[in-house]
């Protein structure tokens, strides 16, 4: 077959070089922290511009800002109780810097930061230390009750609190890698079923034939397309809403 | 970190391809810890998501959250208007009706005053014009009285003189005017004239 003359690279895509030229290459800032500078301005832009109108009929970009803003504000009180709304500002950075990740590394060209695991762990950490510093400081000491329910039988406490400080420990590697899987896969996919189009359509053996199959990845990758923009909005969710839960832990100790 | 390889093995075995296998022997660029860029991207990492938090918790978020507020009030200021203008509204309403409950019993009132004044007006009319008319009746049957004993006084004087002259007539014996008088006065009492 094709692919043995010319070898998938599904992974090339994730290997990290510099930006900005010989000034990024000096400070070794990457494409990846140039992604994430650029939807950070984006972020900070939708919501500069979005409240710039303060229209009491908001148009579109103001009525997409006040979306997020409201929708995030809701998550955090909804989850949290009233305490949430010191976390609010936290986890709306959270989710629109996920969110808007993982639509960027949609485009072709661009880079996916949330597919390095080294970031995503890097916010889960984040999310850690938060959470164990807010529980900490509420309830001091009392915070380590957390890892032995009340009401649990005694004797079985030699079993619960491993359990409970394993499944509290397990949070930031569970956290980072369901968005660090969910990207690499998804980029992995498109890279492989992109690979296919141009092998089919440029194969000896299959020829004109090749040209028609072809077709096949195609339409496979516009559908996937539409199911990786579901991803990209569900991981950058599913990443704030857990980060809401552990707050939660944290104010109210189960 | 072998648990993530091969977790990443897993999530692309539905792919197939002996070319992915030979991929994954050289490894994942994300788990390349040693290049010194992965580590980099993770100090960038650090200060623009910290200064994004500054600048959107300090500056972005509240401005955003100023227009929301300032929504809120204009709504509540509108409702709170609307609400006042439909209390004075009501408040008319239940003037108006009140005002129209009063003119028509008033109307209805002068109504039947009116009414009342026009039947005591009438009675009273029609009371004098039976006094007129009894006195006139009295006075008529007064005068009829006077004329018929006027004219029954006249009867007897008559009814004598004439018997008088036919008994003078008839038997030529002058007849005494007290025999007369007697046989008239007893004629008329027999028909009840006297």
């Amino acid at each position: 077959m094709a692919a043995e003359e010319h070898a998938i690279d599904a992974l090339g895509q994730f290997k990290l070089t510099t930006a900005l030229g010989p000034l990024g290459a000096s400070v070794n800032f990457t494409q990846s922290n140039l992604m994430m500078l650029i939807s950070g301005l984006l972020i900070l832009g939708l919501m500069y511009f979005g409240a710039r109108p303060q229209a009491v009929v908001p148009g579109r970009l103001q009525a997409l800002a006040e979306m997020a803003y409201e929708g995030i504000r809701k998550m955090c009180i909804d989850q949290i109780g009233d305490e949430g709304k010191a976390f609010f500002p936290f986890v709306f950075t959270l989710f629109m810097f996920v969110l808007i990740g993982n639509l960027l590394g949609l485009l072709p060209f661009s880079f996916t930061y949330t597919s390095h695991i080294a970031v995503t762990l890097s916010l889960a950490m984040t999310v850690i230390v938060l959470v164990t510093v807010v529980a900490l400081r509420i309830h001091g000491l009392h915070f380590f009750s957390y890892f032995f329910p009340a009401g649990a039988p005694k004797l079985l406490a030699p079993i619960i609190i491993p359990v409970e400080i394993i499944s509290y420990l397990s949070r930031p590697v569970s956290l980072s890698i369901r968005l660090f899987a969910n990207m690499v896969a998804g980029h992995v996919m498109f890279e492989v079923f992109a690979s296919f189009i141009l092998m089919m359509a440029a194969s000896h053996a299959l020829g004109s034939f090749g040209v028609v199959g072809a077709v096949g990845p195609m339409v496979l990758n516009v559908l996937l397309m539409g199911f990786e923009l579901l991803v990209a909005f569900l991981q950058a969710y599913v990443f704030a809403i857990l980060t809401c839960i552990y707050l939660h832990d944290a104010v109210h100790l189960h | 970190m072998r648990p993530i390889g091969l977790l990443a093995a897993a999530v692309m075995s539905g792919l197939s391809s002996a070319a992915l296998a030979a991929e994954e022997s050289k490894g994942m660029p994300q788990l390349d810890f040693g290049n010194v860029l992965t580590k980099s991207q993770v100090v960038w990492l650090a200060l623009i998501f910290f200064v994004l938090y500054l600048l959107l918790s300090k500056w972005a978020l509240p401005k955003v959250g100023t227009v929301l507020e300032k929504r809120a009030s204009t709504i509540a200021g509108d409702l709170q208007a609307a609400q006042t203008a439909k209390t004075a509204a009501d408040a008319a309403v239940a003037e108006l009706t009140a005002k129209t409950r009063a003119a028509q019993s008033g109307a209805q009132a002068e109504i039947a005053g009116a009414v009342e004044a026009a039947k005591a007006a009438a009675t009273a009319q029609a009371a004098t014009l039976n006094a007129r008319l009894d006195a006139q009746l009295a006075e008529a049957e007064q005068r009829i009285a006077a004329a018929r004993a006027a004219a029954m006084g006249a009867l007897r004087q008559v009814a004598g003189e004439t018997a008088a002259v036919v008994v003078t007539r008839l038997t030529g014996v002058h007849a005494s005017q007290p025999s007369v008088d007697a046989a008239v006065g007893a004629a008329l009492a027999a028909r009840g004239l006297a």
